[in-house]
């Protein structure tokens, strides 16, 4: 009973969308200031209305008639409960827009949740980005005490584990540098040293392995298995796939603002990669995708169901605008492979590829290169504006490379084992002859190999 | 063993208590805006005896020297200092309180802590100015020969209010600059007018009888009489009645701060 040190019961967590407010985020003063500010005079009013027995007109309700703008609610999540045993290492993963934010940041207390409860036995500590509350100015040794007081430890925590953490940022001899003269290496290694020693009984920690070098993420990953063993218990959001399954020895699969199954760490991650298999997901609506709207993907389908892998790959999309134009938009496509692993960003801003305002847009994405190993490959496409991201649909489609090699030669499978592509190569070789090293080319004896391609 | 229990509307209950409990992050953070203030400044610190000091100076001779307005037998600059320095604090500490919840959009995003300690960071940072700039006015009663009596212990208690004064409205507009951006760019005008409503060039004495208790309804008023009456020997009585009004006006700004900043407090991170 006691056991159990994360018991989520029922959680929702409502946001409102005001419709057809343009710059939803920024809302001016001028907008609103009928309604609030002469909320209280006008409670007045109709109170004395009330009194003096003029209640006519009582069409003043919380929304002014006036203006055409409806609330509408939108449940980031609704119904979520699980229980976390203590010691227990849980995966969260889930698509983006999912609500796995969300609910770290009702976890954390960031944000208050809408109804439902949460109850947390031990010391809570959320890490959900490295380096929260470093400032540029101060020294390394200053931010270690600022981010590790944000962080929730104490002054005393802080100086006895200090030295612990300047050994671990391995940036002993910057220490009284500002921060703002370290490269972003150093930065994410001092910030994520400070983090790696925070002590609490349940870590909450959102995607933060993401940054920095692969040699230091995997010195992180080692301290969280570190931590993971010794007991306490981490909820861990990630899409690093090979991360999850590396440290978690639970999964919860969130889809849609609720748990669509909670359970072993390798059935959580094959439902969650199963979802990205099915072409065009027509459950997923797309209001539900993050992107501020105004233009959303309808559409994306591979022109063929099999592409070699040196062949050219196509995917065929629509787009169709929802609200009012926002000007110039540029798109972005993201190969990523099974594990999780972002192949490559095909951004249409380097090739110079814009697209205007208009009701609807039909295209196509194509590349040849990277040749892509054999299997199947989730592509997210993403529309964006100068600073405004519109839509983001993560597995819009999936691209199946056929297991046939680009290669002409065969050789046993170690040939191709390694890497996340295939690269289009050549080997040239020459042998050196000693006694005519003055002598020119013509000496040389050529010998060239070139992987060529066959479809 | 902690236990913590997290539901709608129960931040509410244990905030008081939370707040004693975070008041290590509110050291820090107040320690952090006042290393990193002068940072990277040529003559750091003075600047907090240099603004104030070109205030009084431009205001000795523009209201002293060529609109010869009246002075009860007091160096023109004493009086001016005496108002310059809580004036300046009060534009300083509403200013930057005001931006201070925006300015750490960044730490109301990813971390939870009782949100009040920003705005008051800030403004404290603002009252360790206000300290510093205390020196120019020693420095001036040196110059000048002045004598200031007992009643110059009074001020550690006008000094609160001042922080009052500026902390009320400072928590209401950082609140209100989270979902509506226009305040900033109110600020300078609310900054600007003030200066020439507030009693800092001339003497509370210089207003017609009759619109006395008009002037007062500016928090400042109340703040600045009580430092002038604190430093000048007395020689400026205070107006007890606009005293009042301004303390009033104070304590309503404080309630109307506190009240609408902790009811928005759950909805910063949603809407910042």
């Amino acid at each position: 009973m006691s056991d159990i040190v994360i018991s989520v019961e029922n959680i929702g967590k409502r946001y409102r969308l005001h419709r057809q407010g343009k710059g939803e985020r920024y809302t001016t003063f001028r907008d609103v200031i009928a309604r609030q500010a002469v909320a209280p005079f006008r409670a007045v009013r109709d109170k004395m209305r009330v009194w003096s027995g003029l209640n006519g007109s009582h069409s003043n309700g919380s929304i002014n008639p006036k203006s055409n703008e409806s609330i509408e609610d939108f449940w980031a999540l609704r119904d979520v409960s699980f229980e976390v045993k203590r010691g227990d290492v849980v995966g969260i993963i889930g698509r983006n827009g999912a609500g796995k934010s969300t609910l770290l940041k009702i976890l954390s207390r960031i944000t208050d949740p809408s109804e439902g409860r949460v109850r947390l036995r031990g010391r809570v500590a959320s890490l959900l980005e490295v380096g929260t509350g470093f400032h540029p100015e101060l020294t390394g040794r200053e931010n270690i005490s600022l981010n590790g007081a944000i962080l929730g430890m104490t002054n005393a925590e802080v100086r006895r584990k200090f030295d612990e953490i300047v050994a671990f940022s391995e940036i002993e001899k910057f220490l009284d540098t500002p921060v703002k003269r370290y490269s972003s290496g150093m930065y994410v290694r001092l910030a994520f040293a400070v983090a790696a020693h925070l002590e609490a009984e349940i870590l909450i920690v959102d995607e933060v392995l993401a940054v920095g070098d692969a040699e230091f993420q995997k010195k992180c990953l080692g301290k969280m298995q570190n931590v993971a063993t010794a007991g306490r218990t981490v909820l861990f959001v990630s899409h690093n796939m090979q991360a999850v399954s590396r440290l978690c020895n639970r999964g919860i699969f969130l889809s849609a603002g609720s748990v669509a199954y909670a359970g072993g760490v390798p059935e959580t991650i094959e439902l969650y990669l199963s979802t990205f298999a099915k072409t065009n997901d027509s459950d997923e609506l797309p209001d539900r995708r993050p992107g501020s709207g105004e233009y959303r993907f309808t559409r994306a389908r591979p022109a063929r169901e099999y592409f070699g892998g040196a062949e050219e790959k196509a995917i065929n999309f629509e787009i169709r605008r929802h609200k009012e134009r926002v000007g110039s938009m540029f798109l972005s496509a993201y190969i990523i492979d099974s594990d999780g692993t972002m192949v490559a960003q095909c951004d249409s801003r380097v090739v110079g590829t814009w697209i205007e305002d208009c009701r609807e847009v039909a295209g196509k994405f194509r590349f040849t290169t990277p040749w892509l190993k054999p299997g199947s490959y989730r592509v997210d496409l993403v529309i964006c504006t100068v600073g405004m991201i519109v839509d983001v649909w993560e597995g819009a489609c999936s691209l199946t490379i056929s297991p046939v090699l680009p290669y002409l030669n065969s050789a046993n499978s170690n040939a191709t084992a390694q890497g996340l592509v295939f690269a289009d190569f050549a080997w040239e070789t020459s042998e050196l002859n000693r006694e005519t090293t003055g002598q020119s080319n013509s000496d040389y004896r050529r010998q060239q190999t070139s992987a060529r391609h066959c479809h | 063993m902690h236990e913590l229990l997290i539901e709608p509307g129960r931040a509410e209950k244990n905030y008081w208590h939370d707040l004693w409990r975070y008041r290590e992050l509110f050291y820090i953070l107040a320690w952090r805006d006042i290393s990193v203030r002068y940072k990277q400044t040529a003559i750091g610190v003075l600047w907090a005896v240099l603004r104030p000091f070109l205030g009084i100076v431009i205001f000795t001779v523009l209201f002293g020297r060529i609109a010869k307005m009246p002075s009860p037998g007091i160096p023109y600059s004493i009086l001016v200092a005496a108002a310059m320095l809580p004036w300046q604090f009060f534009s300083n500490a509403l200013s930057e309180a005001s931006q201070s919840l925006v300015a750490n959009t960044n730490l109301i995003t990813k971390v939870y802590f009782p949100r009040l300690i920003i705005p008051a960071g800030v403004v404290i940072t603002s009252l360790l100015d206000l300290l510093i700039s205390i020196a120019l006015l020693g420095f001036l009663m040196v110059w000048f020969r002045f004598m200031p009596d007992w009643r110059l212990l009074t001020l550690p208690l006008f000094t609160l209010l001042a922080f009052l004064a500026a902390f009320g409205p400072g928590l209401y507009l950082t609140a209100l600059n989270v979902k509506y951006r226009d305040f900033r760019y109110v600020l300078p005008f609310i900054v600007q007018f003030g200066l020439f409503v507030s009693p800092v060039g001339f003497s509370s004495d210089v207003i017609p009888e009759n619109w006395r208790l008009l002037h007062s309804l500016n928090p400042m008023v109340g703040v600045i009489d009580g430092f002038r009456w604190a430093i000048c020997r007395g020689a400026l009585p205070i107006y007890l009645p606009g005293f009042a009004l301004s303390m009033l006006v104070i304590i309503l700004f404080l309630i109307l701060g506190i009240w609408y900043f902790r009811k928005t407090e759950k909805t910063f991170a949603d809407v910042i």
